[in-house]
């Protein structure tokens, strides 16, 4: 099969799949849905893993046109696609990712009466991020991540009718929005300075530009990333988001929409590879949010709240990679993490499933004797989160320390490796305060194990969770060295194996201390009246200073505006629609049906005409533009004067 | 020492005498008087300046409206009759039917 | 001279009769004074030497037209006084006032352009029938044909307004 036809069945087999279920978007639910969108992204899924053999092999970028957008003086633009090394590696993630939810959906929605619209929804998120991480130009990247953005939207709102969930999507969609004016400045800025947006063109020559400008650009679409991607201090709507579907948070909030953000450093390493700098900044704020996602998911008692800190801990080592040069590392952490994560995610879906939308963990426990198979799942993803070996998290986890220790940033290495010790600790809360001890549910609740094939579909991500450090790290390197630098600071090899020794050992003894804590019940309950826990319980009261500074001072301004909206503006149509009216009235009395009257009229018009005659030809055009305005202004104030007289008459009477 | 001004000033004046009347007279049928007035002052004015420049245009114009009235009269009278036939009065005012 | 003198009185005349027509309250006033008027009109003719046109005045207006409108008036049984509301003088004078003042104001302007070429002069040695009777049949012989056709519309449609059957329907409606 040709490689285009290829390209074209990756790019819109969800596209297809998504109007194919918006058909029955208003329909109860038809299992074929399902499993016709799942089987379009199954197949989505071989063309991408094709394209992926293909460029291993051969190294050929397979691009393709589909047609031009816009011809407009200089400007051309097509939507164009290629798929190059890091292109498909982050197709490949995404499609089996999304297949994956997708098979998992048919059976977590399957009381659902909005089955359809969700299929039709989720088809449209993969079609969009597949636009954007395909597109070979910043504006099929940018219509790639607006579409993602309101893909999000509708899936975090799915159950519209609960006002958290309405909100939560439009807090995701709103802080995406205020990001994406940043990344909108920084494609106008490259295209102002180069004159063009396409990839190869505007990287072979982002190095003439002056270094204020590669600065600016830099800054302005890493502040694009920071909306995506949820670092600080956009991070608040990624935990709100946690509102939506299960399967939206796995497939959105682990493996695609949230690396959108490091894909575009990723793929903007020729402009961020001149402004180390900035990358040093970059690489602190993600080492920031690392920390500080992750001392929030230490306190957090919601189930699924945990595992999105726990995103939003590992987007933050993302970009510590990135912003450090090692761009290649990033994206392996990248496709690491998605396995991991997805797989965490569903087996939480199972969890919750059993337990009936019940999220608190503090109400769970024993579920290891109902829930084996989960169970096994999931603490198997959480030893990958935590960085084991041989497990992938370990590989890629584990580089992103030996960059940071070898750059000399000492700092953000002991941050990093905190927070790694932090992260293993609370994935182990987590699966002991689920899945051991005394059951603490609530009375009549009998939980059971998900559906067969809803396992089996996690089990392939549990599988590429264990064996895509050690078995894909070699293939990797060898695919994207092509593309990307491949930055590794040199240290001594014993060194190296020191620190990872050092690292898993830190990590095995803080699992340990976790299950030893656990089993025993947990920490006492005193501990929750300090301050810390009050602190980091409430996000460290973020949310609601956004709320008292940023929304509510907003939303008195949006009623300002809508005042002066309908006092003024509203005031200004209706006058002249009364005008209209109003004269129209006026009018009205000279149809009198009185003979005589209308003859009075009839003659008046003679005059006026003779009299418009007269001055025309005695004076010009400019006489009669003169006279005709005479007459009009003494109509406006005669009709000014009745006006008056007749409101005095009615005062008076 | 009569000039065509002559002849033309006093159609003018015959001419606003028959719109005083046509606007101030509210029986129908002296409505008819006051524009019978009107024609013929323009009769005036078209055979003086015909006269005037010595054409005989004017005073085919003449004619024609001569003709032209003799007909109006007629038609106008018969529809006069029907109407009054109809509402029992040539008043302007009562013969109102829309209200304004 | 006597042109001068024929002159204005017959205006004068003919100025008062109308005026009479326009403003008196007496219907038989009124159709009397028209009648009058109509005939020193054709006075103002015989003075611009139209003579067929004076004698066609005389014959159509003052007789056939006012002998309608003595018809007219007879049928319509109109009361000798007629009572008419008057709201509006002002107007009324107002709007004539101006329109007296326009016309004269056209009217007296230079009208007749020393290159004015008269297009149908008509033959010197002829008298004014002759000259109307050429001037009409060779090169206002369409108008004239129309008049006619039009006249016989006319007649047809009196006939129709004034006949029989509408009559009928009429009484009957009023019955």
């Amino acid at each position: 099969m040709e490689l285009t036809t290829l390209l074209y069945i990756a790019l819109l087999g969800p596209l297809v799949g998504s109007l194919f279920a918006a058909l029955f978007g208003a329909t109860p639910k038809k299992t074929f849905v399902g499993i016709i969108a799942s089987a379009l992204l199954f197949a989505a899924m071989l063309a991408s893993l094709t394209l992926l053999t293909h460029v291993i092999t051969t190294g050929e970028v397979v691009r393709a046109t589909l047609f031009d957008w816009i011809n407009s003086g200089n400007f051309h633009l097509a939507f164009s696609f290629a798929v190059d090394e890091i292109t498909a590696v982050m197709i490949s993630v995404v499609t089996i990712v999304s297949t994956m939810v997708h098979i998992y959906s048919i059976g977590y929605m399957e009381h659902d009466s909005g089955f359809n619209r969700f299929f039709s929804y989720l088809s449209a998120f993969v079609f969009s991020m597949m636009v954007l991480v395909m597109s070979d130009n910043f504006l099929g990247l940018f219509i790639g991540w607006e579409g993602v953005g309101v893909c999000s939207y509708l899936l975090v709102g799915f159950w519209y009718h609960k006002r958290t969930a309405s909100w939560a999507a439009n807090e995701a969609f709103i802080m995406n929005r205020v990001a994406d004016l940043g990344m909108l400045l920084g494609i106008f800025l490259i295209y102002w300075n180069l004159g063009t947006i396409q990839y190869d063109e505007v990287f072979a020559n982002v190095a003439k530009l002056s270094v204020e400008t590669t600065w600016w650009i830099s800054v302005l679409l890493f502040i694009g990333a920071m909306g995506k991607s949820a670092q600080f201090p956009l991070h608040t709507w990624l935990a709100d988001a946690m509102e939506g579907p299960t399967p939206v948070s796995a497939l959105i909030h682990a493996a695609t929409m949230v690396t959108a953000g490091v894909y575009l450093v990723v793929r903007s390493h020729d402009l961020y590879a001149l402004v180390p700098e900035i990358g040093v900044f970059i690489a602190s704020l993600g080492a920031f949010v690392a920390l500080f996602a992750a001392s929030m998911a230490l306190v957090n008692n919601d189930l699924k709240r945990v595992i999105a800190y726990s995103t939003l801990s590992q987007l933050g080592y993302m970009f510590v990679a990135a912003g450090l040069g090692a761009y290649w590392v990033a994206l392996f952490h990248l496709m690491t993490h998605a396995f991991f994560k997805a797989a965490l995610f569903l087996g939480a879906g199972n969890v919750m499933h059993a337990m009936h939308d019940e999220l608190d963990l503090r109400k769970m426990g024993g579920l290891y004797k109902v829930m084996k198979p989960t169970a096994i799942f999931m603490a198997i993803a959480s030893v990958a989160l935590a960085g084991i070996p041989p497990l992938a998290g370990y590989f890629s986890k584990d580089k992103i320390l030996e960059v940071a220790f070898g750059d000399a940033h000492f700092l953000i290495y002991g941050v990093l490796l905190f927070t790694a010790l932090l992260t293993a600790f609370y994935s182990f809360r987590l699966w002991m305060m689920a899945f051991h001890g005394e059951s603490r549910w609530a009375k009549g609740l009998h939980p059971h194990e998900a559906h067969k094939f809803m396992l089996a579909v996690i089990a392939p991500l549990i599988l590429l969770a264990i064996v895509s450090g050690f078995m894909f790290e070699d293939t990797y390197k060898a695919l994207v060295s092509a593309e990307l630098p491949m930055y590794m600071p040199h240290m001594d090899h014993s060194l190296v194996l020191m620190l990872a020794g050092m690292t898993v050992v830190l990590v095995l003894m803080s699992i340990g201390f976790a299950v030893y804590k656990y089993s025993r019940g947990g920490f006492s309950e005193s501990l929750q009246e300090t301050f810390i826990y009050k602190l980091l319980s409430n996000q460290y009261y973020i949310p609601l200073a956004y709320e008292k500074f940023l929304t509510i001072p907003y939303t008195r301004l949006s009623e300002l505006a809508w005042k002066i909206d309908q006092k003024v503006v509203d005031a200004i149509v209706d006058f002249v629609a009364t005008t209209v009216y109003k004269s129209g009235e006026a009018s009205r009395n000279m149809q009198t049906g009185n003979l005589s009257s209308m003859l009075r009229l009839m003659t008046f018009g003679f005059i006026l005409v003779l009299g418009l005659g007269l001055i025309g030809t005695q004076f010009g055009v400019l006489g009669l533009i003169v006279a005709a305005s005479a007459i009009f202004l003494f109509f406006v104030m005669w009709f000014v004067f009745y006006q008056i007289k007749k409101n005095l008459e009615k005062a008076g009477a | 020492m009569i000039g065509v001004n002559h002849y033309l000033i006093l159609a003018g004046i015959l001419f606003v005498i028959g719109m005083i009347g046509v606007i101030r007279r509210k029986n129908l049928l002296m409505l008819f008087f006051a524009t019978e007035i009107m024609l013929n002052a323009a009769n005036i004015g078209f055979v003086a300046v015909g006269h005037y420049l010595g054409d005989y245009t004017g005073q085919m114009f003449a004619f024609f409206i001569i003709a032209i009235a003799a007909s109006e009269v007629a038609v106008g009278l018969g529809l006069l009759i029907l109407l009054y036939k109809r509402k029992n009065s040539i008043d302007l005012d009562v013969i109102q039917n829309m209200n304004g | 001279m006597f042109e001068a003198i024929a002159f204005y009185v017959f205006a004068s005349l003919t100025i008062v009769m109308f005026y009479i027509t326009v403003t008196t309250q007496n219907a038989l006033n009124a159709l009397t004074s028209l009648a009058a008027g109509m005939i020193f009109i054709s006075a103002f003719f015989f003075n611009l030497d139209a003579e067929f046109l004076g004698v066609i005045q005389l014959i159509v207006y003052s007789g056939a037209v006012m002998a309608l409108y003595a018809f007219g008036m007879m049928f319509l049984d109109t009361n000798r006084r007629l009572y008419e509301n008057h709201h509006s003088a002002k107007t009324v004078f107002g709007l004539s006032g101006v329109a007296a003042v326009l016309i004269v104001a056209i009217f007296t302007a230079p009208i007749i352009g020393g290159n004015a070429v008269a297009a149908y002069p008509g033959v010197e040695a002829l008298g004014n029938t002759q000259n109307v009777g050429l001037v009409l049949f060779t090169k206002y012989l369409v108008p004239f044909e129309l008049a006619a056709v039009m006249l016989l519309l006319a007649m047809i449609a009196g006939i129709v307004l004034a006949s029989k059957k509408m009559d009928i329907e009429e009484e009957e409606e009023v019955a």
